[in-house]
């Protein structure tokens, strides 16, 4: 034990030290160990077997409730019925599925074979040669792509071909509790702008009781906050860029739209909206931690259908305005093939089934019809059994969804498509850079006008290369 | 456990030339055995490093195939004339001088305590090791929604008796968030050198010192603490390589926000390279980074090394 003792007087310090360094050794052994096991999450994909029908195809998928549905569906519906094919799901959130994905298909990392994305990739990414072009496989009778619900199907085409097949669509509306409003005295208009909205959210804020008078969106990422502010803005008369592509984020509109989205939350939003994003406002509306929600479609599908604990008790209403008719946004998580993938037929057995009315009956037996995925298939709206269980917001859903206008969202022309985000590859980077300085702004870290003002800087990079 | 056994061979009387010819023959056979070793170093690192600085002179966007093309140097003028750049330096030094000094400190309390005989000593030791064994990326989740959430969170839970409630502890104090994680990650690993310092102290000095009349704090100022000093060096120097390349706690907890209040280098760097897919900035600011760290290291490495041999001066 104590070497040190029975040596010369000069040993000790370099018995000391010999035992340091061996001490720390095993401890950084320790912590390379720990490093290696966080760093390499999800390895590589596709297993063994040719370009056929059969192998294991990955599937990337974003981490929304109906995801996890289809991963517990697919041993019994999917893969029963289709023993040559393994499906392995890799799911993560919305802001890492993307970097993820972006990656694997621009390097053609051949990492996934199904990747799970948005309309917005959908130009770059079939012009670039990234995703396999769908439309010979969707014109099978059997899967009736006509079906397929007309501003989804056009907005995951590109020249005329189809490249994604939707999982489920959705645009955005207010959802709110009935009860709550009721108690305090409250009526929802039938088609409410932003300024009638927030003095009924200021009246239900209760924090003492821990209630929020609504719950909107603060975390950071382009398809997080930025989602629901964009739809603000542009009804508030904004927009990122004009026709000439200067940008737009300082001028008078925009900065209106931040400001009443920023204050309102101050005012009546709920605590910490800085870190949360649509799974977190989900969270607070089943605790009743909040009492209206703005946010997408999808959501009354897990909120509103058993077991939720405040089904039946939500009323829902198109999004606010204020110089425009509609606000809502669309979008659609879609699955698309990865151009390298060499499972693509396989790929394409999946995501047919994944995609297909087959499945949309398929999860209503299992989970009931409220809980289906809404916005894809215009057979799920006419279906009597799910406009019984949707009573409350399908027929608002699909109406919110057909009164979009990708390319003309706002007031003023725009340059680009997309409502609730900017349709160019670059804006990935430039919309989280953005989405930073709104957080910041909300978690009251900076004033909006230089959260804005540097964003603009930000924009004007971008822009250079458009003009 | 077994005492470090000495490295100087017995005098024996041998002539020169013969030594030199032994070395020589032995030299290789030496070094054969460690060439795979060397190899696989020098792929697996150095060529990949050479590859990023050929990438940093390529304007090089993934989301742009077919654009790539040689720009010289300009992806460092973007580097340094960027202002986040800057930030995210300063970030960096923030998080990894404060949670190396903070959880030296705290690990070196921790470690006396330990050191003592008290009931369940070894559970202790365990419990207190544990949070170095977390994965990091779940510690990350765990703070962020199960402790500091400001809704459901159990800080402000247990802090509502004393009027404090609600409080948005991530958002509003982003900085303290990640380093408080960041200390109580690597505590242990300060506490498990520390400690294993205290277990080589001679008993039967401070025994004599206890005999001679002096008290607790004395003997820690002039027995212990030079004693632990080698370990507390080695524990900042390998704190501080580990440390600096923080991510997990801030990629999970705040996302490099709210605005870049918590982007670190490390964060940056992923930004650009893996959300901006600009390939030739990711790469450029690799390089930098690279370099920089060389000659901080070689600066603390030779700072550290003159410590011992002072330390040894001394002991002669």
């Amino acid at each position: 034990m104590n070497a040190a003792m029975t040596r010369p007087s000069c040993i000790p310090v370099r018995g000391k030290r010999q035992r340091a360094v061996q001490v720390v050794a095993a401890a950084s052994i320790a912590a390379c160990a720990l490093a290696a096991c966080s760093s390499s999450s999800s390895g590589g994909g596709s297993g063994s077997g040719g370009g056929g029908k059969t192998g294991t195809i990955t599937v990337a998928v974003v981490d929304n409730p109906l995801m996890s549905t289809i991963e517990k569906l697919t041993p019994a519906g999917f893969a029963a019925s289709h023993p040559g094919i393994k499906v392995k799901f890799v799911t993560l959130d919305e802001n890492t599925l993307r970097d993820q994905v972006t990656k694997d298909v621009a390097a053609g990392g051949g990492q996934f074979d199904v990747v799970m994305i948005g309309p917005n990739d959908i130009p770059t990414w079939s012009k670039n040669g990234w995703i396999k072009d769908l439309t010979s496989d969707a014109s099978d009778p059997n899967y009736d792509v006509n079906d397929i619900i007309k501003p989804v199907r056009d907005a995951l085409s590109a020249d005329g071909k189809l490249y994604a097949v939707p999982f489920y669509g959705e645009s955005s509306f207010l959802m709110y509790r009935k009860d709550l409003l009721k108690a305090a005295g409250q009526t929802m208009p039938a088609n409410p702008t932003w300024d009638q909205v927030a003095a009924i959210a200021e009246k239900l804020n209760n924090p003492a009781k821990g209630v929020s008078g609504i719950c909107l969106r603060g975390k950071t990422g382009w398809g997080e906050n930025l989602a629901p502010l964009n739809t603000v803005v542009n009804t508030f008369g904004g927009q990122w860029f004009n026709t000439n592509w200067d940008p737009q984020l300082t001028a008078d509109p925009f900065k209106q739209a931040v400001n009443f989205y920023v204050d309102l939350i101050k005012k009546a939003g709920e605590r910490g909206a800085a870190n949360d994003g649509f799974n977190e406002c989900l969270n607070n509306m089943e605790q009743s931690k909040s009492a209206m929600w703005y946010d997408a479609t999808v959501a009354a599908s897990t909120l509103d259908a058993p077991p939720s604990p405040i089904a039946g008790k939500l009323g829902f209403a198109p999004a606010p305005v204020v110089k425009t008719s509609a606000a809502g946004w669309l979008w659609a998580w879609a699955l698309a093939i990865e151009g390298s993938s060499k499972h693509q037929d396989a790929a394409w057995q999946f995501m047919n089934w994944a995609t297909s009315k087959d499945y949309v009956k398929y999860d209503a037996q299992k989970n009931g019809w409220a809980a289906v995925p809404p916005g894809t298939r215009v057979s799920t709206y006419q279906n009597p059994e799910y406009q019984k269980a949707a009573a409350d917001f399908a027929a608002l859903t699909l109406k919110s969804m057909q009164s979009v206008d990708v390319n003309h969202p706002g007031v003023a022309d725009q340059p680009y498509s997309g409502i609730q985000y900017v349709g160019i590859p670059e804006f990935a980077d430039l919309g989280t850079k953005v989405s930073q300085e709104i957080t910041a702004a909300i978690a009251g870290q900076e004033s909006v006008d230089s959260a804005l003002s540097k964003s603009q800087g930000y924009a004007n990079q971008v822009a250079q290369s458009y003009k | 456990m077994t005492p470090p056994t000495s490295t100087l061979a017995p005098p024996t009387v041998v002539s020169k030339r013969a030594v030199a010819r032994t070395r020589r023959a032995g030299g290789w056979t030496r070094r054969v055995p460690l060439l795979p070793a060397l190899i696989f170093v020098v792929v697996v690192t150095q060529i990949p490093f050479l590859l990023t600085v050929w990438y940093s002179l390529q304007s090089w966007n993934l989301l742009h195939p077919g654009t790539k093309h040689y720009v010289g140097l300009r992806n460092y003028r973007t580097i340094f004339s960027d202002e986040i750049f800057r930030t995210a330096v300063v970030n960096t030094v923030i998080f990894t001088v404060a949670p190396v000094i903070l959880s030296i400190v705290i690990g070196t309390g921790i470690a006396l305590l330990l050191d003592r005989k008290v009931f369940g000593r070894g559970l202790l030791r365990t419990l207190i090791v544990s949070p170095f064994l977390v994965m990091p990326a779940a510690a990350a989740l765990v703070w962020k929604f199960t402790i500091l959430d400001p809704v459901f969170g159990l800080l402000n839970f247990f802090l509502k008796p004393f009027g404090v409630h609600n409080v948005d502890w991530i958002n509003s104090h982003s900085q303290a968030t990640i380093i408080t994680v960041l200390t109580w990650q690597w505590t242990p690993f300060m506490i498990l050198i520390v400690l294993a310092g205290l277990q080589s102290q001679s008993q039967d000095i401070l025994e004599a010192a206890r005999v001679d009349g002096a008290d607790g704090l004395r003997i820690f100022r002039s027995l212990t603490l030079p004693h632990l000093r080698p370990y507390l060096e080695l524990g900042i120097l390998l704190g501080s390589i580990y440390i600096v390349q923080a991510f997990d706690a801030i990629y999970m907890i705040t996302a490099g926000g709210p605005g870049q209040k918590t982007t670190n280098l490390p964060y940056y760097l992923y930004e650009v390279a893996f959300r901006g897919f600009d390939i030739g900035r990711a790469s450029a600011m690799g390089v930098v980074v690279v370099i920089a760290t060389i000659v901080i290291a070689t600066l603390a490495l030779r700072l550290i090394s003159s410590l011992f041999s002072d330390e040894g001066m001394a002991g002669r």
